[in-house]
């Protein structure tokens, strides 16, 4: 594995998308790092010609019929929004207006 | 007869069945059981009392039209991270706290249809992640063996209010662990069917690839009822397995003849104490002495388990939490802008296991690492199913312990993480291979306190893919020439009112 690099917590926070306090990300500093140290071994596994399996059993592609099928109203589906206008879900503005 | 909430889902459906009790008399034995215990236990994080009661009036009126339902007014406990309709479902997380499911688990759905009477929701380890159930944010459940001590987890609400008489069964859920390891800590019956087996749709996600949900139950033939039940195909889940479900009832068995029983040379059991190595030794030779051949097989791969669980199961996991954004349910902190909103949103809903892995997972999928850390543990899957491959060659069913202590205090791994995911050393292997597993109770030790609890042991046992019959007929034979939990119950203490 990328030898020595380490993971960089607040950066791995920003793409999660998850914010850190100064104490979590000291505190998830030392324990990733263990963490990552125990997966190290994997790294003596040699897997050159090995398939990944991404799970065990033989189904791929699962289709179902081209029908439509009852589901959810809109209202059910919308009962638990933190906010919502009318039929949509309301969020905070995500494009900046031009100057 | 035992009183109603001792009786076993078998004798309670048969009794309901002939009319001999009502359900919602066996619901009110049920209920007035929970007032007594839960404040010792805290199995539970609601009730959902009014929805059984109906279901209870529901399932009274069809056995006296002259139904017979399979489950007819068994009393089941439903693990939090899946959807029952109109109650609260919060998989355990501040993220989901008082969130209502507007629809019903295809698994939970089934179990209604077959008679039971939802009791309430179960606590866990907040989405699924954890050993104990200490990683709740929305409650504390304690062993009914020993109050002092964790129920072992993720299902550790679902296994204690089974072993304390709350419910008759419940449902669960394993990823790498969560049903076995707490069902041989709370001395009851937990099984993981082979991966697809029973739908999961209406699950909280946690690590797609893996998850299974599987029964808890206090006899084997209790749990192979209830996995009929929920096993089959299922059209809202594309993971959900197009084949046959063989039959578990009518293929119990009394005694293992004809049976090879597969004893794992990595998985020896003397690094885990003299009585522990000893009660071991007596479950295997029981196996032998039931007419098992016992043969030695090999799991090169399996010390390797642990690493590999702990890239693709975060990995995974910070994929699937990605819809925890506080736009379409649960909570919302406001910020200045959208990805403000996100950032608060995420920090004050997950608990710190649940950050530790969306962090991990994040980094072993992100740009430059993907290969390295999530591809690599991907072959190394491969090489661990390689191995039950070849070992089932040699044998058709494998015998481990299901973890490696049993229940441990309060606190007493909450500081390292590793040491907490070692707990799931000898259930992981099977997840990663996808293949039906189950606990059974294999006896009893001491904690080693003066006056200390005797605290039980599960033992593991293990089958190839789509072999779940095997499983149940095998764990049937040894639970009852061996009985350690069937006649003793915990020493759980009643509150007065």
């Amino acid at each position: 594995m990328s030898s020595g690099s380490g993971i960089d917590v607040r950066y791995v926070a920003r793409l999660a998308r998850l914010d850190l306090t100064e104490e979590e990300a000291t505190l998830y500093q030392r324990q990733l790092d263990r963490l990552l140290e125990h997966v190290e071994s994997l790294q003596r596994l040699d897997v050159g010609r090995v398939a990944p399996t991404a799970q065990v059993v033989p189904l791929t592609n699962v289709l179902r019929d081209d029908v439509t099928c009852p589901s959810l109203d809109r209202a059910q589906a919308m009962a638990g929004a933190p906010a919502r206008e009318g039929a949509f879900f309301r969020v905070s503005r995500i494009i900046e207006e031009q100057e | 007869m035992s009183a109603l909430y001792q009786r076993s889902a078998t004798q309670i459906a048969a009794a309901v069945n002939a009319r001999e009790v009502s359900a919602v008399e066996v619901l009110g034995a049920h209920m007035a059981r929970i007032e007594r215990v839960e404040p010792s236990i805290g199995a539970f994080l609601s009730l959902t009392a009014d929805l059984a009661r109906e279901q209870a009036r529901r399932v009274d009126e069809a056995v006296a039209a002259g139904k017979r339902l399979p489950l007819a007014g068994v009393p089941v406990a439903v693990k939090d991270n899946m959807c029952l309709q109109g109650t609260v479902t919060t998989a355990g997380s501040k993220i989901l706290a008082g969130w209502v499911a507007p629809y019903t688990a295809t698994a939970v759905a089934r179990l209604l249809e077959a008679g039971c009477l939802p009791v309430g929701k179960a606590n866990l380890d907040e989405f699924a992640m954890g050993s104990s159930c200490e990683n709740s944010a929305l409650g504390v459940t304690r062993n009914p063996w020993d109050t002092d001590r964790v129920p072992g987890g993720s299902s550790g609400g679902s296994v204690a209010a089974v072993a304390a008489g709350e419910a008759a069964l419940a449902t669960a859920s394993d990823t790498g662990g969560s049903i076995r390891e707490p069902a041989a800590f709370c001395g009851v019956v937990g099984m993981k069917p082979t991966y697809g087996r029973i739908s999961r749709y209406g699950l909280i996600a946690f690590a797609s690839s893996l998850d299974q949900i599987g029964p808890i139950a206090r006899t084997v033939e209790d749990a192979a009822a209830m996995y009929g039940v929920m096993a089959g195909h299922d059209p809202m889940d594309a993971t959900s397995l197009p084949r046959p479900v063989e039959p578990t009832l009518p293929a119990l068995r009394t005694d293992l003849r004809g049976l090879r029983v597969g004893l794992v040379r990595e998985f020896d059991t003397k690094d885990l104490g003299e009585e522990i190595d000893a009660a071991y030794r007596r479950a295997y030779a029981q196996l032998a002495a039931l007419g098992a051949e016992i043969v030695d097989v090999a799991l090169p791969h399996a010390e390797y388990g642990l690493a590999t669980y702990y890239l693709i199961a975060p990995a995974e996991a910070s994929s699937n939490l990605a819809r925890f954004d506080g736009v379409r349910y649960g909570l919302r902190v406001d910020g200045a802008n959208v990805q403000e909103m996100y950032g608060k949103t995420r920090a004050a809903g997950f608990g710190p296991e649940v950050k530790r892995r969306i962090l991990i997972g994040t980094y072993a999928l992100s740009s430059g690492y993907y290969d390295a850390y999530y591809v690599r543990a991907q072959k190394a899957r491969t090489l661990t199913a390689g191995d039950f491959e070849r070992a089932f060659a040699a044998c058709d069913l494998i015998a481990c312990p299901a973890a490696s202590s049993p229940a441990f205090e309060f606190g007493a791994k909450s500081d390292d993480p590793v040491s907490m995911y070692l707990m799931d050393y000898y259930t992981i292997p099977m997840s990663l291979a996808g293949l039906p597993a189950l606990s059974v109770p294999c006896g009893f030790v001491r904690d080693g306190s003066p006056g200390g609890r005797e605290l039980p042991l599960g033992l593991q046992l293990v089958a190839p893919l789509y072999e779940e019959a095997r499983l149940f007929a095998a764990a049937h034979a040894y639970e009852q020439a061996t009985r350690y939990t069937l006649d003793r119950q915990p020493p759980v203490v009643e509150s007065v009112r």
